[in-house]
């Protein structure tokens, strides 16, 4: 082969393995991407039974209700709106009251969200309420984060 | 006092990466010796600055000092002394102090060990080293510094987030950044060679060496966060395809890539730019990873941080070096004299293709990484890319890689010979169908792909085995002939081999892993069991433990197998008044490569407690392939041409160099 068929050649299968990666990557972001909704966004989009999404907010206070068989049934609201879910397992360790949480599933029939997955949000930098008063007081407190590490000297 | 020491460093250590980033790349560019020569003892020092800041915040947490900020959102005096160190690197600020600590010994490092180097690249390498050591003492400095002060100092710590007390986090983040970190010198290597506008084998030669040593780190460190996220989080799952987890798999993939164009470029002369572009591909997926997690654009389990302006100086960092590397790369690289020529079939097509399918790969990651974020940025619409987007693209992508690993070392260079070494892989070809048919004969109904999986596995590993067969000759010459032959093989084809093997374990440890788990969840009272795969778990009740800045709910459980005893286990709750958090402890128990792993979830009354066990088998065989790859690597780097280095042609030029 010359040198130019041989660049050819490498060029060539470049494009081919390109293209297969291509064609894989948009494949697959038509069928396995989930998306994350709100309550709102889960009303007012209309969503359809069986359509898999994920489903984010706070469980409301007062809903965690636990039946046989390691049931449970929880309200997750985002203020203006409230969806019920049902979920068979075991809840994480974050999972409370009041609290942000994400659930992955579909909507069933009756109206209820059916969550196959159960994640309660990972917050690092969570603090019990009256560390938080005090940090305010001193001025190191910032409403965008828990952990004011910019706080500084005055 | 310690905490003002500490910062005085840091301040001082940038003063000395400004001159270092400045100094010497001016006297490489007016051929001046003398100011050439300032880069060495400056990246010594810088080192010497940067740990003494590290050890002051280091101090200030062993004293727990709550005055300092940091010590006191992280930190709590009756936590154990070893999380009091590790503590220092479980937070933004401190994480990124230990990030520059590294980065700074890699420069003292190649101050050290590159004496042979030839005066203008070594100048050059250590200031563009220094330039990244700039930009990121800076964004300590402005950002994140560990070192403020509370004025009215609290009595008691905050204390560092539960989950992150456990001893893999005392090792996992320190592995993990000298492996990002160590690409940095692949890059600043690529960027002499930019500058300078040639590229040869002596240049491949040095790279290879550190890039291997970053890439070794890199696969334990890993290995070492998929293992603390298998026992700690509590549900059995080794790999989430979390964005955090993909921002060290990409370096990763590219680091691979590189260390194989990188023995193109050493041997043949081939790859030359390919293998530039692959060095500056490397450490800007690191400095994307360190974006990622670091500026907070993430929601996810490990993001830390929270505050904006981090992520556009970030930003501000990434696109500097990046871009300005990918723009120093389209003009100089043309300078660059092509390289060798070789066949489509031979040892360098086989590792072009195998760059080719590992950088695909690693475009998948990307895009399943950032595709989420660019199109909340564009449209606010969120979506979660997960596990099944990765098996249908980075899955089908690797499989040609694993298909070609044990062709690629018996192929010839320049010109090879397929059928010849189909021929010679005949063994690993049988072993493959055996496993195949031993699969589908004890497997019903479950997914055809596991047993050609399985296969592929078997084909992988016999493959390695056969490439040191081969070069030893034990079938062609007398046994102790050829033992002594394979004693005196070079450690970097043992290295190969092994590491080459370990992707097989590994590759089997998964499908075994993911194709027969078995799950249960249930709700038991004391004095009720649970059966899986041939154990009968018996829960023999609750008890609390109390430790030292915590408290156990410890359930217990007999473990017995046919009626015969094998053992306990004591998954618990944990939880941290300091936090008014409980997380999960786990309980595993092993058997051979597999495993019984215990979780517990909530307590009713009456001491009813839901309980999830899985059996996993075979899954150890994924961290054991990982330790075995990451020691052929080792092998491989203490293979006696790799650590001289290329002392011969580099120090010609290195008397030659005044001349120039």
């Amino acid at each position: 082969m010359t040198r130019k068929q041989r660049r050819l050649s490498l060029i060539a299968s470049a494009a081919v393995v390109l293209a297969i990666a291509v064609a894989l990557v948009l494949n697959a972001l038509r069928d396995s991407i989930v998306f994350f909704n709100s309550p709102t966004d889960l009303i007012a989009k209309h969503a359809k039974a069986g359509e898999r999404m994920r489903l984010g907010g706070l469980v409301k206070e007062g809903t965690v209700s636990r039946g046989d068989n390691l049931m449970v049934r929880f309200d997750i609201t985002d203020g203006t709106s409230t969806v019920p879910v049902v979920y068979r397992g075991l809840l994480p360790d974050l999972f409370r009251e009041g609290q942000g949480v994400v659930a992955e599933g579909a909507l069933d029939g009756t109206g209820a969200f059916r969550a196959d997955t159960v994640l309660a949000k990972h917050d690092e930098s969570y603090m019990p309420k009256e560390v938080a008063d005090a940090l305010k007081k001193q001025g190191h407190w910032k409403t965008s984060n828990g952990s004011s590490g910019q706080g500084g000297p005055q | 006092m310690t905490a003002e020491i500490g910062h005085y460093a840091l301040v001082l250590a940038l003063a000395l990466a400004f001159v270092q980033a400045t100094v010497p790349l001016f006297g490489a560019h007016t051929h001046d010796r003398v100011l050439m020569a300032v880069a060495g003892p400056t990246a010594v020092a810088q080192f010497a600055f940067v740990s003494l800041a590290f050890f002051s915040l280091v101090s200030c947490y062993v004293q727990s000092d709550f005055s300092v900020i940091n010590v006191f959102e992280n930190s709590h005096s009756a936590k154990p002394l070893i999380y009091k160190i590790t503590g220092v690197w479980g937070n933004h600020e401190g994480s990124m102090l230990l990030w520059v600590l590294i980065l700074s010994l890699f420069g003292a490092l190649v101050a050290g060990f590159g004496r042979n180097l030839p005066i203008r690249l070594k100048a050059t390498v250590l200031s563009v080293q220094s330039l990244i050591a700039v930009a990121f003492d800076l964004f300590i400095l402005l950002t994140s510094n560990p070192f403020l002060r509370i004025h009215h100092p609290p009595l008691e710590g905050r204390d560092l987030n539960p989950i992150l007390q456990d001893p893999g986090l005392a090792i996992h983040p320190p592995l993990l950044y000298v492996g990002y970190v160590g690409l940095s010198i692949a890059f600043s290597f690529a960027v002499a060679a930019l500058i300078e506008g040639r590229i040869d084998a002596a240049w491949a030669r040095w790279v290879r060496p550190w890039t291997l040593l970053a890439w070794i780190f890199l696969t334990l460190g890993i290995a070492m966060g998929s293992y603390w996220a298998y026992y700690t989080l509590g549900w059995g799952g080794w790999w989430f395809w979390d964005p955090v987890e993909n921002a060290s798999f990409m370096p990763w993939l590219a680091a691979t890539a590189l260390l194989h164009s990188a023995l193109v470029l050493e041997k043949r002369d081939a790859l030359k730019v390919w293998s530039i572009l692959l060095a500056v591909l490397a450490f800007s997926l690191s400095l994307i990873g360190t974006f990622l997690v670091r500026s907070g654009v993430l929601t996810s389990v490990h993001a830390f941080a929270n505050d904006p302006r981090r992520g556009i100086f970030i930003l501000a960092i990434l696109v500097l070096f990046i871009g300005g590397s990918l723009i120093l790369f389209a003009w100089r690289a043309p300078l660059i004299r092509r390289g060798g020529l070789f066949s489509p079939i031979s040892r360098e097509g086989a590792l072009v293709l195998n760059n080719l399918f590992l950088i695909c790969a690693c475009a998948t990651v990307f895009v399943g990484t950032l595709y989420p974020l660019m199109l909340e940025a564009i449209t606010g619409e969120k979506i979660s890319v997960g596990a099944p987007f990765f098996n249908a693209t980075f899955g089908p992508l690797f499989v040609p890689v694993l298909i070609a690993v044990p062709f690629g070392p018996l192929l010839a260079w320049k010109r090879g010979d397929l059928l010849g070494v189909a021929q010679r892989l005949l063994w690993a070809f049988a072993a493959a169908v055996l496993a195949m048919a031993a699969v589908f004969s004890i497997q019903h109904g479950g997914p055809v792909l596991a047993p050609f999986a399985i296969g592929l596995a078997f084909f992988v590993m016999m493959g390695a085995f056969i490439a040191i067969v081969e070069r030893a000759g034990f079938l062609r010459l007398p046994f102790a002939t050829a033992l002594a032959r394979a004693r005196g093989l070079p450690r970097s084809a043992w290295g190969t081999a092994l590491a080459h093997f370990a992707l097989g374990v590994i590759l089997l440890g998964i499908m075994c892993e993911t194709q027969w788990a078995v799950e249960r969840v249930e709700q038991l009272t004391p004095g009720q069991s649970i059966a899986i795969a041939g154990y009968d778990l018996a829960f023999d009740g609750l008890s609390t433990r109390a430790g030292s800045n915590y408290e156990d709910l410890v359930a217990h459980f007999t473990v017995r197998r046919g009626g015969e005893l094998i053992g306990t286990m004591q998954p618990a709750k944990r939880s941290f008044p300091s936090r008014a958090t409980t997380v999960n402890e786990s309980a595993l128990l092993t058997r051979g490569f597999s495993q019984l792993y215990l979780a517990i979830g909530d307590v009713q009354p009456g001491s009813s407690t839901a309980v999830r066990l899985y059996y996993k088998p075979l899954v150890l065989l994924i961290w054991l392939g990982a330790l075995i790859m990451a020691f052929g690597g080792a092998l491989s780097l203490s293979d006696r041409r790799l650590r001289v280095g290329a002392p011969v042609p580099a120090r010609t030029r290195a008397v030659l160099a005044p001349a120039e």
